[in-house]
């Protein structure tokens, strides 16, 4: 039995969400020590390439994820096009068929807030590029849990909208840019 | 003070699970906690309740109120031909086999309100195979069961249904199969001849005969890995050898105490086959 990996980053992104990700995922090392969920907005009625793309550009083995998949540090699990992925505790994903929420099935607000649930003070949350309000909601719930709230600051992000909603619902959540989030996410041992 | 507060909430949960068993018979209390506890969070709010214990007590001396509870703990999502592409593998591997029965039993578990049991059965119509089939429709859910029971649904759902029947391969006109009126589609009777309705679950309830096929989609993601394989210990002992299982496009038995009893059939599909012991 491998240890419980003690801490979790969630990241949630829409448009321009491919571009913004390829800066900070392939840098992370084989032996990362958290697991890493990430929510994009996708068309509902396509499979995604998103998981694939990323499984070659990443020295971390990235999966779309399937119902009660283990949740294991090294491992990116992308939340599929059309489901809701929520935490199960910490050991499992659970995909749900609920309604949409802001139109987004996936979303982003239902990922963060189990995630806050599942995770509490152990957790990073990041919202990245998005033309919508997705993530706000979430991200507040990972503050009033402990968590740490991140940014991408919305001068550099491909679609502001996203990134601005959360900071204005969460003034506390530290404002990067991608550059930033990177490092913050290769250092994450020592950022704790 | 906020993990205090967390931790009194799921409190509050569990007991509200135990009285909606003890009182109702309905058992939730091992489907998957995160998706619980956002749709009771969503039904503290709507229906206007200060905390989760209040609602709690109310349900427990309201009968009038579980059609609310059940509203709100039962995901009811469906489409007719949902991911045509299962019923297109369902049209061209799987019917094959079941060509060579003399009469068949199939089984859809957790059918809602209706529209996955409907598109099997005009499937099967278009394949010939409907005369023989004998088809049940379960679900703990009353309201989606009476729905599903009258077979009518909102006209705007119809173009989507339409465009996945022809995605799945459909060999007639989806308006073959209904009538409009009032911005209703209201699907023929004629569907409804050989199917048997019925309440049941597959937490509490047990297997009621031999079926070629089961299709539970989208049902068992809501358990917690136990209760589903429970649940798959139903389907592995009503399916005889050869008989078929389909799931949900992101359901799997990967992880199941089950596994051993099937081998993956159309593996992009989620439909599996059961093998021998
Ligand atoms: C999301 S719907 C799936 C509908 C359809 N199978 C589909 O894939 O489109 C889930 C259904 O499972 C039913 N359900 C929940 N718990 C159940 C149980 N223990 N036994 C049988 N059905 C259950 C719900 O009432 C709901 O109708």
């Amino acid at each position: 039995m491998k240890d419980n990996p003690n801490g979790a980053i969630i990241i949630g992104a829409s448009a321009g969400a491919l571009e913004a990700l390829s800066m900070i995922l392939p840098p992370l090392p084989a032996t990362y020590p958290y697991p890493i969920f990430v929510v994009v907005h996708l068309p509902p009625n396509k499979r995604s390439v998103l998981a694939a793309i990323f499984d070659l550009k990443c020295q971390l083995r990235a999966i779309e994820a399937e119902d009660k998949e283990p949740v294991e540090a090294g491992f990116i699990y992308f939340a599929p096009p059309n489901y809701h992925l929520s935490l199960e505790g910490r050991t499992h994903v659970a995909l749900s068929s609920e309604e949409e929420v802001l139109f987004s099935r996936p979303s982003i607000d239902v990922a963060f807030e189990s995630a806050a649930d599942a995770w509490g003070s152990q957790l990073t949350a990041i919202v990245l590029t998005g033309a919508n309000h997705d993530g706000s909601q979430g991200l507040s719930a990972v503050v009033r849990s402990g968590g740490t709230a991140i940014v991408q600051d919305p001068s550099e992000a491909f679609a502001r909208a996203m990134p601005e909603a959360a900071i204005r619902a969460c003034p506390s959540a530290q404002v990067l840019t991608l550059s930033k989030i990177s490092t913050y996410l290769q250092n994450i041992e020592n950022e704790h | 003070m906020t993990e205090t507060f967390e931790k009194v909430e799921d409190i509050e949960i569990r007991l509200l699970l135990e009285a909606l068993y003890h009182r109702y018979h309905y058992d939730f209390r091992s489907y998957a906690m995160s998706s619980i506890r956002r749709r009771l969070r969503q039904a503290r709010e709507q229906l206007g309740f200060a905390t989760i214990s209040a609602m709690q007590e109310r349900v427990l001396h309201h009968p009038e109120m579980l059609d609310d509870m059940l509203r709100f703990l039962t995901v009811q999502v469906s489409e007719m031909f949902r991911d045509p592409s299962y019923f297109a593998a369902i049209r061209e591997k799987v019917v094959p086999h079941l060509r060579t029965y003399p009469s068949l039993k199939i089984w859809i578990a957790g059918c809602s309100s209706g529209e996955e049991l409907y598109s099997f059965v005009i499937l099967f119509r278009e394949e010939g195979l409907e005369e023989r089939t004998l088809f049940y429709a379960t679900d703990i859910n009353p309201e989606a069961l009476a729905q599903a029971e009258a077979g009518i649904y909102d006209i705007e759902r119809v173009r989507l249904f339409t465009e996945n029947h022809l995605d799945s391969g459909g060999k007639g006109s989806l308006s073959d199969y209904y009538t409009t009126g009032y911005n209703r589609c209201i699907l023929d009777k004629s569907l409804r001849r050989n199917v048997v309705f019925s309440d049941h679950s597959l937490v509490t309830d047990q297997v009621f005969g031999e079926m070629q096929l089961v299709s539970c989609r989208n049902v068992m993601i809501y358990f917690d890995r136990d209760l589903q394989d429970r649940a798959v210990g139903l389907f592995r002992d009503t399916l005889p050898r050869n008989g078929f299982l389909g799931l949900g496009s992101k359901e799997t038995l990967r992880f199941s105490t089950h596994a051993d009893g099937f081998r993956e059939f159309v593996r992009d599909e989620k439909i599996y086959q059961r093998i021998g012991s």
